[in-house]
């Protein structure tokens, strides 16, 4: 009855040291994050104000989303809109196009990866360029984000030394990581100073001003959109808020939540172009207006990309974000997973103990455990159900549903704690691998009631 | 004031004992207290693996059984909140209101906060180390979840104060999981384990010789993992503390 997920958990725990390393260190960003949420004595009317904007704003997309567009062109930016992912990677290739441009120096966008539009670009021939560290890391690897905020948290700096002498000539076994960032910094700048256009994604799109909000920690954003002419934006259109003082309950939650800071580094406004250049803003549906529809589902969209839900998650933090088939992990990948294609991405739901942490810890007040208990009730209509689980389920229903046979079963169950251990403790015991069964009373607490034992 | 005590299934069949120091504790206090005999399953385990509609026919005959209790009180808060908060959907689908998520407590619940005794007879001269389990802490509201920023409480704690000659503890990491989530031990085992080890572990470094809590089938996967390594720690379900001595 394994998923993919299940066999993808078991490899990432055959290492045990390393998997206890990344528990701790993503232990660590919630216990910051708790320290952070706990000094805001007003933490939690935070929470229920973003989940109700959210929830507004998300059931006002046609009046908002027209509010910002009118806004923003106003400013001199120009709007493009996306109904899926390919129709973004034409729009971004269009523009390409017309400036010439074969480099294009881009900010984390978790849009672009749904998108796959790295990929697409440099089938095109465009020279992509992650300029977040992290992003960057992986780029040269080869490699997909484990996680949505440190996209490579999983990585050792050893790996990270090994591959920047490939790639940037640094000195062989050299693991300090100033010497590293150096050495990325400077072979970075090179490509800063080269972009023709900068691509940046949006947390927030403020439909009163027409602006955009960036956040970053390392200035990457800003940098990037400093020396190119064209700035592309592109944002998922739940990305919405309808005014500054919305804008403000979340720059409060993001940060807190995700990393465990007051606030990130930099929170970069974006209105007006430069006098001579271009600023374009992608407004992406790609599936969000499906959710609309489906009413247990849709706070899903009120989901601003803390990563936090991963964080606290102890299945993610001891199964990693290459166990979960869908490109984002964690409880709130599990969901969008879903919400995307149930068929393809059904694997990911075993990958909770319904401990219902993330719930709580969600800064938007996502119901997160709660949809993936009630994925879990679609899973039989959609075929995609376990088989061993439905018989051991259906098993049990039958024999609940006859307390006679229930008793009986009671009065021969302790034979099983006699029984020699290799009958027990084989394969097929799933629970077996690392935990005793427990045993079985001699008599069963209806037994000794109807004897008037209990007293 | 009648209650109907409920015992799960798996507390039926490998914790008798649980249910045998429930029903003393409840007498003590005061509480009128009867067992509807040939109780089976609240159906959660189908539930929690996909299975819910499987559910309905126990939770129907829940309803029969409680009917004439003014209140239902179970040592299981897992099972509790499985009435509480699923139940009422389940019902809704075969056309009947449930009654029994209006009246179901778990016994810490009720104690603390319905019987509200002010001593108890307990003497527990041992380092415990409580457990707060997931379905407790973020249904049942037993204690106050880390993830919320809201005055530390803890009922079990409370409850816990009346007991003579016990030292309290809690783990570090206060409420997080102990993997065990059903059809999660065995649908996910290794993941499921690791959990198991690490939340016992986590007890340990408290020096506490027993863990302890509302939650039998917690208690349940803590103590697979502590025969199957030999660990020095024991399980205790918390109301077998509260009734030490009856
Ligand atoms: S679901 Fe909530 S906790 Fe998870 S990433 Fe989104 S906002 Fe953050």
């Amino acid at each position: 009855m394994s998923t993919k997920h299940t066999i993808a958990a078991a490899r990432f725990l055959k290492n045990k040291e390393n998997e206890a390393w990344h528990d701790h260190t993503l232990w660590m960003v919630r216990t910051k994050r708790d320290k952070m949420s706990h000094s805001l004595p007003e933490w939690e009317r935070l929470r229920e104000l973003a989940s109700e904007i959210k929830l507004y704003s998300n059931s006002h997309l046609d009046t908002l989303l027209e509010e910002f567009e009118k806004n923003a062109i106003a400013n001199g930016a120009i709007v493009h809109w996306a109904k899926d992912a390919e129709e973004h990677n034409e729009i971004v290739l269009r523009i390409l196009r017309q400036h010439e441009a074969r480099n294009l120096i881009k900010s984390k966008s978790m849009l672009t990866e749904e998108c796959h539009m790295n990929e697409f670009l440099m089938s095109k021939g465009i020279d992509v360029v992650e300029s977040d560290l992290g992003e960057r890391i992986l780029q040269l690897m080869h490699l997909a984000p484990s996680h949505i905020v440190m996209p490579a948290i999983h990585i050792k700096r050893e790996q990270i030394s090994e591959m920047m002498e490939r790639e940037m000539g640094t000195e062989k076994g050299n693991i300090d990581p100033t010497y590293l960032t150096h050495a990325a910094r400077k072979n970075l700048r090179e490509k800063f100073l080269h972009a023709d256009v900068a691509m940046t994604g949006v947390n927030f799109a403020v439909a009163s001003t027409g602006e955009i909000v960036v956040c970053t920690n390392e200035g990457n954003a800003d940098m990037g959109t400093s020396f190119p002419k064209v700035h592309i934006a592109t944002m998922g259109m739940e990305k919405i808020v309808p005014n500054l003082e919305a804008l403000g309950v979340f720059t409060r939650l993001l940060a807190r939540s995700g990393t465990g800071q007051p606030v990130t580094s930099y929170t970069s406004h974006y209105r007006r172009p430069p006098e001579g250049q271009e600023f374009h803003i992608i407004i992406v549906d790609n599936g969000r207006s499906d959710i609309l529809a489906k009413p247990d589902h849709i706070r899903t969209l009120n989901c601003i990309r803390c990563g936090e839900c991963m964080n606290t998650c102890p299945v993610y933090r001891r199964s990693g974000g290459y166990s979960y088939t869908y490109f984002i992990p964690g409880p709130i990948g599990i969901n969008l997973g879903m919400l995307r294609n149930p068929e393809e991405y059904s694997d990911n739901v075993s990958a909770c103990s319904l401990c219902l942490s993330c719930s709580n810890v969600c800064p938007v007040k996502i119901d997160l455990g709660e949809q993936i208990y009630r994925w879990r009730q679609d899973l039989d209509k959609i075929g995609k159900a376990s088989k061993e689980k439905k018989v051991m389920s259906f098993g049990m229903k039958f024999l609940m549903e006859r307390p006679g046979l229930f008793n009986t079963a009671l009065k021969f169950a302790p034979v099983v704690n006699h029984l020699p251990r290799f009958m027990v403790y084989n394969g097929l015991n799933a629970w077996g691998k690392g935990r005793e069964l427990p045993a079985f009373a001699k008599e069963s607490f209806n037994d000794m009631w109807k004897k008037n034992k209990v007293r | 004031m009648k209650v109907g005590l409920f015992i799960p299934c798996y507390i039926n069949a490998v914790y008798p004992e649980v249910g045998v120091a429930s029903y003393k504790l409840l007498k003590h206090v005061g509480v009128e207290v009867d067992y509807p005999i040939d109780q089976t399953c609240c159906g959660q385990p189908m539930a929690n693996a996909g299975f819910e509609d499987e559910a309905a026919r126990l939770a129907l005959r829940m309803e029969e059984q409680f009917k004439n209790y003014d209140y239902v009180v179970g040592p299981s808060a897992s099972c509790v909140a499985f009435v509480k908060e699923n139940h009422p959907h389940i019902l809704e689908k075969r056309d009947h209101a449930c009654m029994n998520s209006k009246k179901i407590y778990d016994i810490c619940e009720f104690l603390h906060d319905v019987v509200r005794p002010e001593s108890l007879p307990a003497v527990f001269p041992h380092k415990v180390s409580i457990h707060n389990s997931c379905h407790g802490v973020r249904e049942l509201h037993l204690s106050s979840p880390s993830e919320r920023n809201i005055p530390y409480y803890s009922k079990l704690r409370d409850l816990l104060s009346l007991v003579k000659g016990i030292e309290v503890f809690e783990p570090k990491r206060v409420d997080e999981c102990c993997g065990f989530g059903g059809m999660f031990a065995i649908e996910e085992p290794e993941v499921s384990t690791c959990m198991g080890q690490d939340k016992v572990r986590d007890h340990m470094s408290t020096g506490a010789e027993y863990i302890t809590g509302a939650d039998s089938s917690c208690l349940m996967h803590m103590e697979g993992v502590i025969k199957r390594e030999k660990l020095p720690i024991k399980t205790i379900h918390i109301v077998q503390i509260l009734a030490a001595g009856l």
